[in-house]
Parts: C-alpha cells; structure tokens; sequence
C-alpha cells in the first residue's frame, strides 16, 4: 500500500531535555498528531511525551517461554515414555523431574527468539542494503522531532513554534507514512550530511 | 589527553566527553589498517591456536588412545577445559544482564566485550566435548532428531541436559548481543564514507532508524532479555555441575556445586574480563570510557566472590568431615596431601590468597597489579576444576580401580592451544565490531555543562546526575526519584 504523504516538519536539537520538553508541549499544548522523534539512545521519558503505548513486544516473548515450556516437557515425555519407551534403571518413563533442566532451557530458547523476531517485526526490520533516514546525525549527536502538518495547519505555523523553542535547525521534509506513522524520506542516504 | 578527560569525583566518565566523540572514538579502529602489534598478537594467537587442531586431526588417525585419559580418570583435560572456559562466559551476562536488572550504569562501557567474551569462551569450550567424544563425525547424535534408528537421546541424563544448557546459552548470548549491536551497526553505517561498507553497515543494522518509536520496543525487548538471561546463567554452571552432583564419586556427590560452580565462573570470568580490558583500553586508547573506577569495581566484584568461593571450599571440608562418610573423608585428605598436593596448592594460593590484595585500595587501583592478579586468579580457577574432576576420579572406592591421570603432550597441546582459539576470536572482535555499547554509552554520560538551551527543559527534566549516573539513561526513571 502507497504511503499517505503529509509534509513535515523536523527541528533538530542537540540536547535529550530540549527535545523531550518539546514534543511534550507540541503533543499536549499544540495537539499536533503522529510526532516522531529520532535520538541516538533510548531517552527514558520521551515515549510518554510522544504519548506511547507499551511496547507489545515482551508479552511475545513470554508466550514463546510458556510454549517452550510446554513443548519441551511433551517432547520428552513423548520420546520416553510413547514413540520408544526404554526402561533405564527402573525409572518410570515420564520421570518428571527429570524432564526439569531441560524444559527449562527450551522455554527460554524459544522466548529468546520470539522477542527478537517480535522486535523486528514491531520496527520493520529486516537487512537491506539502503536504508532510508532523516538524517546523518540521529545515530551520532542530534535529537529529532518530527511533526506532521496537516490541512488544518500552515507550515509557517508549525516552523514558528519549532523556532520559538530554540530548534538549532528546522527542516521540511516530503512526508510522513500515516500507516505504519514512520518518516517517509525521499532522498536515498548518499545526500549530504546534515549540518544542524 | 587521558588525564584531561579523567573523570569529575563522583561521575563514571568525564562531563567534558561530547556525544560525537564516541562515535568517532569508537569506530575509528573499524575503518583502520590494524596496527603492528595488533598483527603481532593476532599472529601469537594464530599460532597458537594450531596446538589445538594438531592433536585434534592426530587423534582422527589414532583415536583417543593419544591422550592421557584411563580408566578411572575417563575426563581428564577435556572436561577441565570445558567447564573452565563455559565459567569464564559467566562474567559477560552477568554484567549484560544482571547488572542491567539491578540498574548499575557501570556496566555500559563494559557490556560489549564482556559479552563478546562470553561467545567467544562459550565456543571454545564447545570444542572440548566434541574432541572427547572421539568419534566427532557423529556428534550429532547428541541432538534429539528423529533418526532411522528410531531411538532417541536420554532425557535422564545430566550429559544431554548440558548439551541443551550450554547450546541455549550460547544461542540467547548471541541474540542478545546481537540486539544490542543493531543501533550501533546504524551508527557505524551512517559514520561510513565508503559506499560498500555503508552498504554492509545497513544490512547489518537491519535498517534502523533510531525513531523514538522503534525504541519504545527496543527497551522493552532488552528488559526482557535481562529477564530471560539472569536465570538462565545460573542454571547454565548448575546444570554443568550436574554432571558431577548427580553421580556417587566422593568430591562430586554433594549439594553445594550449582552454588559454587556458579561464583567460581563468575570469579574467573570477572578475572577474564579485567585481563583483556587492562590490554584493550591501552591498545585503543580507550582509557577515558573504561575508567580505573569501572576496573576498581571489577575488582571489588573478584574480592568478593573470592570470598563466597573460600567459603565453599571450607563447607566442603565441613561437610566431609560432619557427615562421617570414610569415601568422602578420604577424598577430601587426599586433595590436600595426595598425589595431586600442588594442584590444590595452587588453587588455594592463587583463588583464595592472592585475590585478598584487593582490600587495599591502592592496589586495586593498580594496573599492573590487578593485570597479574587477574592471570593467576585464572590459573587458580583452571586448577579448580582440575582438582574436582582429577582428584575425586584418581580415588574413588575401591584401591583396585584406582589410577593416576598424567595428561600427554597432546592434552597440553589442545589446552595451551584453546586460548589461542579465544584470543584470536577477540583480536577479530575488536577490530570489526563496535568495542563499546555506543548507544548505551551515550545514555550515561554525565551532563554537560551547557545543559539544555531551553530554560524550562532543564527544571521540567527532574535531573537526577548528583550520584554520577545519567541523566537519560533508561534505568534513572525521575518519576521515581522525585
């Protein structure tokens, strides 16, 4: 599906406290919708500035260890004591606790693997040769706001608030995916670094 | 420039250190020629990782019989090796994840090589196993698969339960040292001049983008690998321990062991882990990041488990004595004046004496110090596990079967040969892949004294900096602090 495109604002700043103060005010004061903001590290706090849910991630991840669990315990059970019972120094074929260490083991193989693979998926991840940024310096030293602006906004409106909060640079970029609410950037990442 | 950038009383890591410079700092050596003596280690370490292969490809001629395992002692180096190396991995996800649950900011400049080291020792002492089943070729029946000979593993038995243990460690150690290279892969990419190397940079990233979005559920994946690797490092050197705890030997028939293999791995691996860092900090200049409080701290850890170890080697002296068993008795008279009387020595000497330098603190602070106590502690350790398993086979119950175990030059061979395998492993490491957790790095740095441009941004932020930590990072949370 074609991403829908509305332009966007994105102010750049240098430090984690400019910006979480930012997208709090533009979320709550300004009621701008689908912010993102881009950052080198997890900056604790900013996922209640941008006003978002908790990640659904973990609880994967711990249905893959109770099925692991689950799975584990069958499959030993079923190779001992059904498909080839075998009796080994008189115990009985499903000795339970036995069983123990590995099913263990085997629910958490399986969590580990779902939590990674529910992180790839929850953020598109996947390895690609091009991968298509904002801008050179979110990975490195610049904190990023983005801020959609919609038909009942003007640009010049959204820029003079960013502004007004002491955006080291603004910069207007050709859209954002309302879908999956990720920047959608058309220049390729051979452009020139940004020098905010 | 190192003295510049010591750090403030009180702080982790210098406040003059910007963002950028990480960056810089820590993937320069990337896209560098290596250095002379990185080749002329990296040609040691090659070198010596032949005595490995050779009596590896001897005993697929001669089989077995080349070593110096018998009857009583069928173990022998092998299994010295493997629970030696396994505990040295312990140390790494102790500090990825234990550390991350107990929120110690500390281990940010750590985490990266420790848990490199952690895949790399879990690897090694892989190999051992594999060599002593004699017939490697068919290693693969350890696996339950589904076979033409219908018949499948035994789920009772402590062999198979280490086989699930140790290939789940690894498999979770690498996954969650994947995840956490994945924003610095981004990095790296976005940091290349070079067309082809951003373009393997991006795969590798898996193109992330570092939106605030993506890491909501990054941290809550982390978290959550914390929470799946805590309990499953300490059943890893439990269920190994099983291997003995579950048989009759006297001196390996007791409760104690998951407990003490436990602290013993995480002793020798913290020892491992302040060997290399003592040499790669030097090496890559990287002095500022892991600074002489991160290695104080890592000796304080090693001061401490020591001290757990000590006690555990005096409760399994109690409890041979309190329990009035002649076998275990014995066993227990012939560790300290036996035939393997130096052994033991050793291991006294070097775990339990040696490490108590550590309560001073000048000499904590010491690198050359702490860089030999950290040898010997895993010289200390590697006769640990040589005592346990060498000494309680060589007597077990009756004189008849009993036997000494004299290791061939082919033992020697594949243990001296073993380190060169790691090594050579962690030369690789740190030339192309990003040493430090850049990101997580970056999230403890202490403030800058510029702070935030907006007036508001600094009161509306609670910081929360005065003990050091961070302002940013994950762990801090301000709504409980204030």
């Amino acid at each position: 599906m074609a991403p829908i495109q509305v332009p966007a604002a994105m102010a750049f700043y240098d430090d984690a406290d400019d910006l979480m103060y930012v997208t709090e005010k533009a979320r709550v004061e300004k009621g701008y919708k689908d912010l993102d903001a881009y950052t080198p590290y997890p900056v604790h706090g900013l996922e209640d500035a941008l006003g978002l849910k908790m990640s659904w991630v973990s609880t994967v991840a711990r249905m893959g260890l109770v099925a692991g669990w689950g799975l584990g315990f069958l499959f030993q059970s079923w190779t001992s004591a059904i498909d080839w019972p075998v009796n080994i120094g008189g115990k009985p074929f499903v000795s339970w606790p036995a069983w123990i260490p590995i099913t263990f083991e085997t629910g958490v193989l399986l969590a580990g693997f779902c939590n990674l693979l529910a992180l790839f998926v929850a953020c598109g991840l996947y390895p690609r040769p091009k991968t298509v940024i904002v801008s050179k310096r979110v990975t490195n030293d610049r904190f990023t706001l983005v801020v959609p602006i919609r038909e009942n906004q003007t640009e010049a409106e959204v820029v003079a608030f960013l502004r007004e909060h002491k955006a080291l640079k603004i910069k207007i970029i050709d859209g954002i995916d309302k879908e999956r609410q990720r920047v959608i950037f058309r220049a390729p990442m051979e452009e020139e670094p940004v020098t905010a | 420039m190192s003295i510049a950038l010591e750090p403030e009383e009180n702080k982790l890591l210098s406040s003059k250190i910007k963002m950028e410079r990480v960056t810089e700092e820590v993937l320069a050596p990337m896209g560098r020629f290596p250095s002379l003596p990185w080749h002329i280690a990296f040609g040691l370490a090659q070198a010596t990782a032949l005595l490995l292969v050779l009596p590896v490809i001897y005993q697929l001629f001669f089989g077995l019989g080349i070593y110096g395992i018998n009857n009583p002692v069928g173990w022998g180096l092998f299994i010295v090796n493997f629970v030696f190396w396994v505990g040295i991995g312990h140390a790494g996800t102790l500090i990825s994840a234990i550390l991350c649950l107990f929120r110690q900011n500390w281990r940010t400049s750590i985490n990266r090589s420790a848990e490199a080291m952690t895949i790399f020792a879990v690897m090694t002492a892989g190999i051992f196993p594999l060599i002593h089943v004699g017939r490697t070729w068919v290693a693969y029946w350890l696996v339950p698969y589904p076979a033409e000979r219908a018949l499948w593993v035994n789920f009772r038995s402590p062999l198979l339960w280490d086989v699930f243990a140790v290939t789940t460690y690894f498999t979770i150690s690498l996954l969650f040292w994947y995840q956490g290279l994945i924003p610095d892969w981004a990095t790296a990419r976005d940091r290349a001049k070079n067309r082809f190397f951003r373009s393997i940079y991006s795969v590798l990233s898996f193109g992330w983008t570092g939106s605030a979005r993506d890491w909501n559920h990054y941290e809550r994946a982390y978290r959550q690998f914390a929470f799946l690797a805590t309990p499953l490092v300490l059943s890893v050197h439990s269920i190994v321990s099983f291997d003995f705890a579950v048989s009759l030997i006297p001196g390996w028939h007791t409760t104690i062991f998951p407990p003490y293999f436990v602290v013993g791995a995480i002793f020798s691996g913290f020892a491992m882990v302040v060997t290399l860092l003592v040499i790669m900090r030097k090496l890559y200049n990287l002095e500022h990041y892991i600074t002489m409080k991160h290695l104080e701290l890592m000796n304080k850890v090693i001061l401490a488990t020591s001290l757990i170890i000590g006690y555990a080697y005096a409760s399994e002296f109690f409890i041979a004595w309190y329990s009035g068993h002649e076998y275990e008795q014995f066993q227990f008279l012939s560790r300290p004046f036996g035939h393997y009387a130096i052994p033991f020595w050793t291991m006294v000497i070097c775990n339990l004496v040696v490490p108590q330098i550590f309560w001073s603190k000048k000499m904590r602070t010491c690198i050359p110090v702490m860089f030999v106590v950290s040898l010997l502690v895993n010289v200390g350790m590697w006769f640990e596990r040589f005592n346990i398993f060498i000494i309680s086979l060589h007597n077990d119950f009756l004189p008849s079967s009993w036997g000494l175990y004299i290791p061939t030059i082919w033992d020697i061979s594949y243990t001296i040969g073993s380190f060169g395998f790691f090594f050579t492993l962690f030369l690789v490491f740190t030339r192309v892949f990003p040493t430090l957790a850049i990101a997580e790095l970056k999230s403890t740095l202490p403030a800058p004294s510029t702070g935030p441009k907006i007036p508001e941004a600094a009161h509306h932020a609670h910081h929360d900096d005065d003990d050091g930590s961070a302002r940013h990072h994950p762990d801090s949370n301000p709504k409980e602090a204030h």
